[in-house]
């Protein structure tokens, strides 16, 4: 008579499957991560002729090491700063000490009147890097409201509600124009 | 009809839990796929700033993270300092490290590899710059300063 092999027994499948389903809930981390995306200069050769750009197409923002902000030399605040970016972006054509525009033309959105202004960053090496990533988020948020008025003028749309096409278009049509100083070095500090 | 009546069947019975563990083990099988064990030690302290302005970092097997801060380690002082991978480096090294990164990745990919800066806030902008410069010459030029979610007037203390 051949012996009855007892069956094993599976009740504790399921707690050995919880062990284990607790372990990577544990371990798992879902976190997504979120930033600033920038895009850097290629470098500039030795011999390059130094692009003229007119005074009054500049706004300098300087940060200096003690986290204090210059704007086009005088002194400011980090709270005004997106307001200030924002209206020398502006284009006003009557203004002689506003930058230069221009009118040109994108699918899509049409004639667009254009400054040529461009923002210049400059920052010490001993400025903090939050006030760094206070200034860029800040100059960003200039932008983005300008582009979210475009898009409500344009498509009377909020400017996350647009398609892909109707982005770049905007996109193309407001350029984040902040440029970064190349870094200087006073003294061997 | 009343012969397929079972006697005294009011019982109700009892639910079957043989299928417990097959609804146990997708969830695993669910969680293992999701998890991404941390693939780096921090030997620096990373609390990044926070701003508002912020996009979400697509593919992250297309990332590549230097992280920038204090050490941890408070023997070493609280000068910020630079580590790739598991260990500290200097700013000579990110042009070898960037080469490596890209090597690993598939030929389509590179110019796609966005490099994220993971700098602790308290940071100078020294060795950031540094950093920034040494990515500018390697040709690494999209850039990514990770941030937290909030208002960036906070930052200011």
């Amino acid at each position: 008579m051949a012996k009855k092999v007892p069956e094993i027994n599976s009740s504790s499948q399921a707690d050995i499957a919880f062990l284990l389903l607790c372990f990577f809930l544990m371990t798992t981390s879902m976190d997504v991560d979120y930033g600033i995306t920038r895009r850097l200069p290629p470098p500039i050769e030795v011999n390059d002729e130094d692009v003229k750009v007119k005074e009054r197409n500049v706004m300098n923002v300087l940060i200096n090491k003690n986290d204090r902000l210059l704007v086009n030399g005088r002194p400011s605040d980090i709270s005004l700063l997106k307001d200030q970016a924002k209206e020398f972006m502006t284009p006003r054509p009557n203004d002689p000490t506003a930058p230069e525009v221009e009118t040109k033309t994108f699918d899509l959105v049409g004639d667009v009147l254009m400054s040529k202004g461009v923002i210049s960053l400059q920052n010490d090496r001993g400025t903090s890097y939050a006030m760094y990533i206070s200034v860029q988020n800040e100059l960003a948020r200039a932008f983005n409201e300008m582009k979210e008025e475009l898009a409500v003028q344009k498509f009377h749309k909020h400017l996350d509600q647009l398609n892909e096409d109707q982005t770049k278009a905007i996109n193309d049509a407001v350029p984040v124009r902040v440029s970064e100083a190349e870094p200087v070095v006073y003294g061997n500090n | 009809m009343g012969k397929f009546r079972k006697e005294g069947s009011k019982e109700v019975p009892q639910v079957s839990t043989s299928s417990l563990p097959d609804i146990v083990y997708m969830l695993i099988f669910f969680f293992m796929i999701t998890t991404s064990m941390r693939d780096v030690e921090l030997k620096v302290k990373t609390a990044m700033p926070k701003a508002s302005e912020i996009q979400k970092l697509e593919r992250k097997a297309l990332v590549s993270s230097i992280y920038i801060g204090p050490p941890r380690d408070t023997k070493l002082g609280t000068e910020s300092r630079i580590q790739l991978d598991d260990a500290f480096a200097r700013p000579d090294d990110i042009a070898d490290w960037i080469m490596k990164e890209r090597e690993s990745r598939a030929e389509a990919d590179r110019p796609l590899l966005t490099t994220a800066l993971k700098v602790h806030k308290d940071t100078r902008m020294g060795v950031v710059t540094d950093v920034k410069q040494e990515l500018r010459k390697v040709g690494a030029f999209r850039i990514n300063y990770t941030t937290l979610k909030g208002s960036a007037l906070e930052n200011q203390r």
